[in-house]
């Protein structure tokens, strides 16, 4: 391999975001999910901006969806925050297997 | 080997550590500080495919912002029996087998999608003026939905994060 083409790009961009998918899937800390869910999203930024590098017609469109990915995981950030703070505050845990109550 | 194969080997076997070590390490403040890791490496990707706007508002909004914001939470919750919750070992299975069978797919299609695409083309990526023209012209819907919608989120988040009062007077 001499030069860099697309597909590198787009395999460490499945493999962040497997390692998201299982992070999301083993931990329990609630906070430990939130970085889960920052690595999905961090994976389809790579995909997006690699793209936009590749694909001449998307040099624009990519890098425009990357930077609204990062103001959305941003807000999300911020909302996950509070929940889990509220939730720590009612429950003084963040396991998120004590959240149950909703259950049948 | 060209300049950008040595660099993208170097970033992207640094990402890929550091995001194995976010889902392996036992403590959350450790896992915290690798994904302060991935962030960063993520930014110097985008700086090496050439998209600058990008990478420095993933090192502004992201290490800067959310990774603050992730350490809080961690402050603010975290307490020693909070800091390493167990795992079964059947749910490692089971999550490991799907996110492998999951990467094999990803990996496959990866494959196909980037068949043809070996160079990257001969001209720059728009920079930031392009961008910004592109915000208040052709995306101006999407642009004026976020900024509404941050400030929504910002608002909510206030207000479920406040810290409130009982009934007998005495603060959570």
């Amino acid at each position: 391999m001499t030069e860099l083409g697309l597909t590198p790009y787009l395999c460490l961009g499945a493999f962040l975001f497997c390692c998201g998918l299982l992070c999301i899937a083993t931990k329990r800390n609630a906070i430990g999910i939130l970085m889960g869910v920052e690595l999905v999203l961090n994976a389809a930024n790579v995909n997006f901006v690699a793209c936009a590098r590749y694909v001449p017609q998307f040099a624009l469109e990519g890098q425009v969806f990357a930077l609204l990915v990062i103001v959305l995981a941003a807000g999300e950030a911020a909302v996950a925050l509070a929940i889990i703070l509220n939730f720590y505050n009612n429950h003084s845990t963040v396991d998120v297997d004590k959240a149950d109550e909703l259950k049948g | 080997m060209s300049l950008d194969v040595v660099l993208f080997t170097a970033i992207a076997s640094a990402i890929a550590f550091s995001a194995l070590a976010v889902v392996f390490s036992r403590n959350i403040v450790r896992s915290a500080l690798w994904l302060l890791f991935t962030l960063i490496g993520v930014s110097l990707l985008y700086f090496l495919l050439g998209a600058e706007f990008v990478g420095a508002t993933q090192l502004i909004v992201y290490v800067g912002g959310t990774m603050v914001l992730v350490v809080f939470g961690v402050m603010l919750t975290a307490q020693q029996q909070f800091l390493k919750i167990r795992i079964r070992p059947q749910e490692w299975l089971v999550a490991g087998i799907l996110a492998s069978a999951l990467f094999v797919l990803l990996v496959t299609t990866s494959f196909h999608l980037g068949e043809g695409k070996n160079s990257p083309p001969a001209e720059p990526m728009p920079g930031s003026g392009p961008l910004g023209v592109g915000f208040l012209t052709q995306y101006l819907l999407p642009f004026e939905i976020i900024s509404v919608h941050l400030l929504v989120v910002l608002i909510g988040a206030a207000y479920l994060a406040r810290a409130k009062r009982r009934p007998g007077g005495n603060r959570d």
